[in-house]
């Protein structure tokens, strides 16, 4: 596909890129159907689930967000769902070394507890025999029913041992402010096995998705998300989720980049001012978030992304925090250049591998288990 | 390094502080449970005068969830941005190596000792039978 090319000397920067961002679709039920016992089977069909899309709300079938449309599929098929197509959009294109698919499906966010584990496990896996078992470049996010933690810790605790799942998948926006006491045994486990908490931009809904009521149009929830991320970003800090699990990381997917300067600021003076109220915080937030908390750089959103970058280096004092993504296929209304030409060699070199390197300990082990996983 | 006269012990009670001015310096003594402190009035952040600020205890936590409360009253809260500032140093509590004001040592003298030597000179009326707060600026 010569229009598709990236150019050699491009393609020859990217070699080894670690994708931090992919999302494989769950094409429909029909695909679920062999990893779920007997009485879910039976309920898809007698109570009509099959007819269901349940793609998550955030991300409809036919919103912009869900699909560049140059990677839109043929037939109409569900964007992300052909693995053929994801290996020549972003993974043969960029020569990705690694890429991590966060599977974002409406399983995470059914508000039957059961079901919800029910269909997180089948769909963790579908995503090892379907994605990962079929090209050994592919890592992937353990999706977990995060409104119910003992489910949540048992799905966890079930892959494990497969190397190959790397992260453990939320949503920015589900039941609860992420840094509450409730959800520490995700974190306490993610901190044992060595699995990021990628948290991921998207709504169960249920909650307005802005703090001041429902929007009417897609552009304010679009616009809405990164409050979310600032909004939780502050929960996990000031509930002392870093200080009671110092080796804890956090993934900001698809988050946008720009508010972070005058979160920082803003998170910094204020904690000067009433840290007395949170007196297990006893770093400012800027430090805590340079330690623990990674960000995927797709989208940028910023006029001119090669300055935003570096001012946000600047302002965070390092330039460990940014991740490469290509966020194949969703659209953030963004062109080709999954990062802007001009950056120095050494931080492109952490963004495109080194910083996913060091943020997901399992990337380097997968390969050696993975024939055991197998 | 002078010592100045600047006060009666009885005109600041425990949990108290009185604003001085010595020389052009302005700086604030405070009384905490009987022992006095003084440090510059100035917050070193804005400038807000920490006389002003309100006295608290310190609190710390083992982990998320526990608090730990000591040293009650020995900490001044700047009136403008909340920054807390150790009276004992000096050192505000989230950057104490960067941020700090000026503390300046405090005592209580008889007014025997002091009306033997050059601190009349000070505008104070000094009585042989009463105790006074002196700062060494």
């Amino acid at each position: 596909m010569a229009g598709n090319s990236l150019g050699t000397d491009r393609a020859k920067r990217f070699a080894g890129a670690i994708d931090c961002d992919l999302h494989p679709a769950v094409p429909g039920m029909n695909v679920l159907l062999p990893y779920l016992d007997d009485y879910w089977r039976e309920m898809i069909t007698v109570r009509a689930l099959d007819r269901l899309n349940l793609s998550l709300t955030s991300y409809p079938q036919n919103a912009p967000l869900s699909c560049r449309p140059d990677w839109a599929l043929e037939d109409g098929k569900k964007p992300g769902s052909s693995l053929k197509a994801m290996q020549e959009h972003v993974l043969d294109r960029y020569q990705s070394g690694h890429g991590i698919l966060n599977c974002l499906y409406g399983a995470q966010v059914f508000h039957s507890e059961d079901m919800a584990a029910a269909f997180c496990r089948a769909t963790n896996d579908w995503i090892r025999d379907e994605w990962l078992s079929r090209d050994c470049r592919l890592r992937a996010s353990i999706v977990i029913p995060a409104h119910n933690t003992e489910m949540a810790v048992a799905e966890i605790e079930r892959r494990a041992d497969d190397f190959r799942f790397v992260q453990i998948l939320m949503l920015v926006s589900g039941e609860l402010t992420l840094g509450r006491r409730q959800n520490w045994p995700i974190y306490r486990l993610a901190e044992r096995l060595g699995l990021p908490i990628g948290i991921h931009a998207g709504s169960a809904y249920r909650c307005a998705p802005t703090p001041v009521g429902w929007p009417s149009h897609y552009v304010e929830d679009y616009i809405a998300q990164s409050a979310a991320f600032e909004t939780q970003l502050q929960s996990m800090i000031a509930e002392g989720v870093f200080a009671k699990f110092p080796d804890l990381k956090v993934v900001a997917i698809e988050s946008g980049l720009t508010w972070l300067s005058g979160y920082i600021w803003r998170a910094d003076k204020t904690w000067k001012g009433v840290r007395a109220e949170v007196p297990w915080v006893t770093k400012a937030p800027s430090e805590i978030i340079r330690s623990h908390v990674r960000f995927t750089v797709q989208p940028i959103d910023a006029a001119d992304e090669r300055e935003a970058i570096a001012r946000l280096v600047d302002h965070m004092k390092s330039d460990s925090l940014f991740l490469f993504s290509t966020d194949y296929p969703h659209w953030q209304f963004d062109e080709d250049a999954a990062l802007p030409p001009g950056l120095p060699d050494e931080l492109f070199r952490k963004i495109v591998s080194e910083n996913a390197l060091a943020t997901y300990p399992r990337l380097s082990k997968a390969n050696q288990i993975m024939e055991i996983a197998l | 390094m002078t010592r100045h006269i600047v006060a009666t012990v009885d005109q600041i009670p425990p949990g108290e502080r009185m604003l001085v001015t010595i020389g052009n310096r302005e700086i604030g003594i405070f009384n905490v449970a009987g022992e006095y402190f003084a440090v510059g009035n100035r917050c070193p952040h804005n400038g807000a005068s920490l006389c002003k600020g309100r006295i608290v205890g310190l609190v710390e936590a083992r982990e998320p969830g526990s608090y730990q409360f000591s040293r009650r009253g020995e900490l001044v809260r700047c009136p403008w941005h909340g920054w807390e500032f150790d009276l004992r140093t000096g050192k505000s509590r989230c950057e104490p190596d960067r941020t700090r004001v000026r503390s300046y040592e405090a005592k209580v003298e008889p007014g025997a000792v002091l009306t033997d030597d050059t601190l009349r000179a000070e505008t104070f009326p000094v009585s042989i039978d009463r105790q006074y707060v002196v700062v060494d600026v």
